[in-house]
C-alpha cells in the first residue's frame, strides 16, 4: 500500500509554490522529505493531508484519491503533526491528547490509550499538566501523542495507517530526537506508513528508508538515503558545501564544510 | 502496538468527571432557584402552598392561580430560557472565535436586534394600521428578531468566500457593521419623541417584566431548539481550539461546525434579545467562571453554561424585583452592575490565562 502524490501543482495566493511534485511513500517505510527553508516541504505535506487541494495532480492514499474523502473518513487512516501548533484555552495535556480520539470509536473513556501514548513520547507523568505551561519540546511531544492516539494501530483491517510529521524533532533535545525517531521507525516497521519532514540530515541518514529532496517547489531527487544524500546533490540544493563521511558500519555522517572541524 | 494498561485508575488531567458532577449540582441549584423565584413576588402568593393544593386537587383561589400560572410561571420560564440561551451562545462564540472574551455581540446580532427594536418603536406608527393592528405589541420583538438575523446574515455573507468562513474577517467586519448599525439607529432615534425615547431606553436595559405565555410560545421554542442542539458542537469546538487545520485533521467538518455555531448563536441570542431586551454579561461571565472551575472542555461546558446561565438570570430577576419594590429595576442594570465588577475581578486574578 502506498501514499502517492502525482504531479502536484499548487498555488498559495497567486504564487505557484509546487511545480509538479511526485512522491511515492510505501507503508512499512519511513519516508523523509528534506530540503532548504521555503522549498515547499510543508506545502507538500499539507497537500498530502488533504488540507489544501492542488490545482492539478492528485494524492492517492491506500488506493483512494483523497480529494473525494471527508475529514471523518481520512481521520481514522492518517494523523498529522503540524510544524507549529496553536492552542486557545487552558486545556490539560490529557485533554489535548483526547482530541486525537475525536473520530475514533473507542468505547471507554480512552484513558488507557492516552496514558500509553504519553508514555511512548516520554511524558508519562504529564497528563495532568496544563499544556500552555509546558516547554516547547514537551508541547511538541504532546502533539505527537495526540497524533498517535488517532491511529494507534499501524495497520487496520482496511490497510496501513499514515503518520505525517512536519519536523517532529525540531525542538527536541538529542535524547528525545532519538526517542521520537525510533518511535516513527518502529511504527513503520510494524507496517504503518511514516512521512516526516526533516532538517537534520544525520538523523535522516540514520532512520529514513526513502528520501525526497526538495528545492524551490520541485522534487530534485527521490530514492534511498545513499542515493539522495550525496555531496553533490545536497550542496546543490542547500547552496553550501557539505562533506559526507562514511562510518565503518556503512552509514553516512554529514558535516558542514568550513565549520572549523 | 504496546499492550494497553487497562488499570481503572483515573487519568490525571481528565476533568470530565468534574464537569459531570458540576452539572448535577447546577441542576439542583437551578431547581432551587426556580422554586424560590416562583414563590417570590409582590403579591405574597405562596407558591409551594398553591402547587400543593393544585396537585392534591384542592380549590385554588382565582387570583392565586393568575399570579402563579399567568404571571410568575411564564416569567420564570422566560428567564430560564433567556439566561441559558445567552450563556450557551457566549460559550459557543468563545469556542468559535477561540477567545474567552468573544460574545454574541460580535455577530452583529445584538446590534441588529436593537436596530429592529428601535425602528419598531419609533417608526412603527408609520406602518399601515392593518399591519400594526395585526402585529400588536409583538411588533418590537418581531422586528428585533428580524434585525438580528439580517445583521448576522450580512456578516456571514461578507466573511464567507468559496464556502469558507473566515472567523477573523467576521470579527473585524462585525465591528464595522455594528458601527454602521449604530449610525442608522442614531438617525432613527434623532426623530423619536420623548415617550419613544423612554420606551427605547427601557428596552435597551432589558427586562423580563413583559413576559407572557404568548411571547414565550413564540420565542421559547427557538431558544430551546438552539439549546438542545448545542452540545453536538462540543467535539468540534474542542478541535477548533487547536486551530482549523488540526481540527480538520482529527476528522472535524470545520465549515459545518462554524455554520452551526453561528446559526445556534443567532437563534438563541436573537430570540432572547427580542423578548427581553439587552441583557449583558451573562454570555461572558458564566462560561468564563465554568472554565475556571472545570476547564475549557466543551463536553460539559455547554450544558453547564445553560444551567448556570438560567440560575444567574433568575437570581438577577429576583433582585430586580426586590431592590426597589414595589417598582422594578430593569434586569440589564443588575447583570451589568454585578457582572461588570465580578468580571474585572476574574480577569485580574487570571491574567496569566488570558495572556497565555
Ligand atoms: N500562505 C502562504 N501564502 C503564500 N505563500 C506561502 C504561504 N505559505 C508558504 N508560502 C511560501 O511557499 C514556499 C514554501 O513554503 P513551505 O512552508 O512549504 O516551506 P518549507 O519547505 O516547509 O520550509 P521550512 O523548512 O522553513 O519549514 C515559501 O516560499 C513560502 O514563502
Ligand atoms: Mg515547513
Amino acid at each position: 500500500m502506498r501514499l502517492q502524490a502525482r504531479d502536484i501543482r499548487l498555488y498559495l495566493g497567486r504564487a505557484e509554490i509546487l511545480h509538479g511534485v511526485d512522491l511515492t511513500a510505501h507503508a512499512g517505510r519511513l519516508t523523509a522529505i528534506i530540503g532548504p527553508n521555503g522549498s515547499g516541504k510543508t506545502t507538500l505535506l499539507r497537500a498530502l493531508t488533504g488540507e489544501i487541494a492542488p490545482a492539478s495532480g492528485n494524492v492517492v492514499m491506500n488506493g483512494r484519491d483523497i480529494a473525494g474523502m471527508r475529514p471523518g473518513e481520512l481521520a481514522p487512516i492518517r494523523a498529522v503533526l503540524p510544524q507549529q501548533s496553536v492552542l486557545s484555552f487552558p486545556f490539560t495535556v490529557a485533554e489535548i491528547v483526547r482530541i486525537g480520539l475525536t473520530s475514533s470509536h473507542v468505547q471507554d473513556d480512552g484513558h488507557a490509550l492516552i496514558r500509553a501514548a504519553l508514555s511512548r513520547v516520554g511524558l508519562p507523568d504529564h497528563a495532568g499538566r496544563l499544556y500552555q505551561e509546558l516547554s516547547g519540546g514537551e508541547q511538541q511531544r504532546v502533539q505527537l501523542a495526540r497524533a498517535l492516539v488517532q491511529i494507534w494501530h499501524p495497520v487496520g483491517s482496511d490497510g496501513p495507517r499514515w503518520l505525517l510529521l512536519d519536523e517532529p524533532v525540531s525542538s527536541l533535545d538529542i535524547a528525545q530526537q532519538l526517542t521520537v525517531m525510533r518511535l516513527a521507525a518502529e511504527y513503520a516497521r510494524q507496517g504503518g506508513g511514516v512521512v516526516a519532514i526533516m532538517h537534520d540530515l544525520n538523523l535522516t541518514a540514520m532512520f529514513a528508508d526513502h528520501v525526497l529532496l526538495m528545492q524551490e517547489g520541485r522534487a530534485v531527487a527521490e530514492g534511498s538515503p545513499v542515493d539522495v544524500l550525496t555531496d553533490h546533490r545536497l550542496s546543490g540544493a542547500y547552496g553550501c558545501c557539505l562533506q559526507i563521511n562514511h562510518t565503518p558500519s556503512d552509514g553516512v555522517w554529514l558535516l558542514p564544510q568550513g565549520a572549523g572541524l | 502496538m504496546v499492550a494497553l494498561d487497562a488499570s481503572g485508575e483515573r487519568l490525571a488531567g481528565d476533568r470530565r468527571h468534574l464537569g459531570r458532577s458540576l452539572a448535577f449540582w447546577l441542576f439542583a441549584l437551578l431547581a432551587a432557584v426556580a422554586m424560590l423565584s416562583l414563590g417570590h413576588g409582590a403579591s405574597g402568593v405562596s407558591a409551594p402552598q398553591v402547587l400543593l393544593d393544585w396537585f392534591t386537587g384542592h380549590e385554588i383561589a382565582r387570583t392565586d392561580r393568575v399570579v402563579l400560572f399567568d404571571i410568575r410561571l411564564p416569567r420564570l420560564l422566560t428567564g430560564m430560557l433567556v439566561g441559558a440561551g445567552l450563556a450557551v451562545s457566549g460559550a459557543v462564540m468563545q469556542g468559535l472565535f477561540r477567545n474567552p472574551l468573544a460574545d454574541p455581540g460580535l455577530l452583529g446580532v445584538s446590534a441588529g436586534a436593537s436596530l429592529g427594536a428601535i425602528a419598531a418603536i419609533v417608526l412603527g406608527g408609520l406602518l399601515p394600521p392593518a399591519i400594526l393592528a395585526a402585529a400588536g405589541w409583538h411588533l418590537v420583538p418581531l422586528a428585533a428578531f428580524a434585525g438580528s438575523w439580517l445583521a448576522m446574515a450580512v456578516l456571514y455573507g461578507i466573511a464567507t468566500q468559496q464556502g469558507k468562513t473566515s472567523v477573523a474577517t467576521m470579527l473585524l467586519a462585525g465591528i464595522a457593521i455594528a458601527a454602521m448599525i449604530a449610525a442608522v439607529s442614531g438617525l432613527i432615534i434623532y426623530r423619536a419623541d420623548d415617550q419613544q425615547l423612554r420606551d427605547l431606553t427601557f428596552w435597551s436595559l432589558g427586562s423580563l417584566a413583559g413576559a407572557s405565555w404568548v411571547k414565550l410560545l413564540a420565542a421559547g421554542p427557538v431558544i430551546a431548539a438552539a439549546l438542545v442542539v448545542s452540545p453536538l458542537l462540543a467535539r468540534g469546538l474542542n478541535g477548533l481550539a487547536l486551530g482549523e487545520a488540526a481540527a480538520a485533521h482529527v476528522g472535524i467538518r470545520v465549515q459545518r461546525v462554524k455554520t452551526a455555531a453561528i446559526l445556534i448563536t443567532a437563534a438563541a441570542t436573537g430570540a432572547s434579545v427580542a423578548i427581553s431586551g439587552g441583557i449583558g454579561f451573562v454570555g461572558i461571565v458564566v462560561p468564563h467562571l465554568l472554565r475556571l472551575l472545570t476547564g475549557p472542555d466543551h463536553r460539559w461546558l455547554l450544558v453547564n453554561s445553560g444551567l448556570l446561565g438560567a440560575s444567574v438570570l433568575l437570581v438577577a430577576d429576583m433582585v430586580s424585583r426586590t431592590i426597589i419594590a414595589p417598582a422594578e429595576l430593569p434586569i440589564g442594570i443588575i447583570t451589568a452592575m454585578i457582572g461588570g465588577p465580578f468580571f474585572l475581578w476574574v480577569l485580574l486574578s487570571n491574567r496569566r490565562m488570558l495572556d497565555g
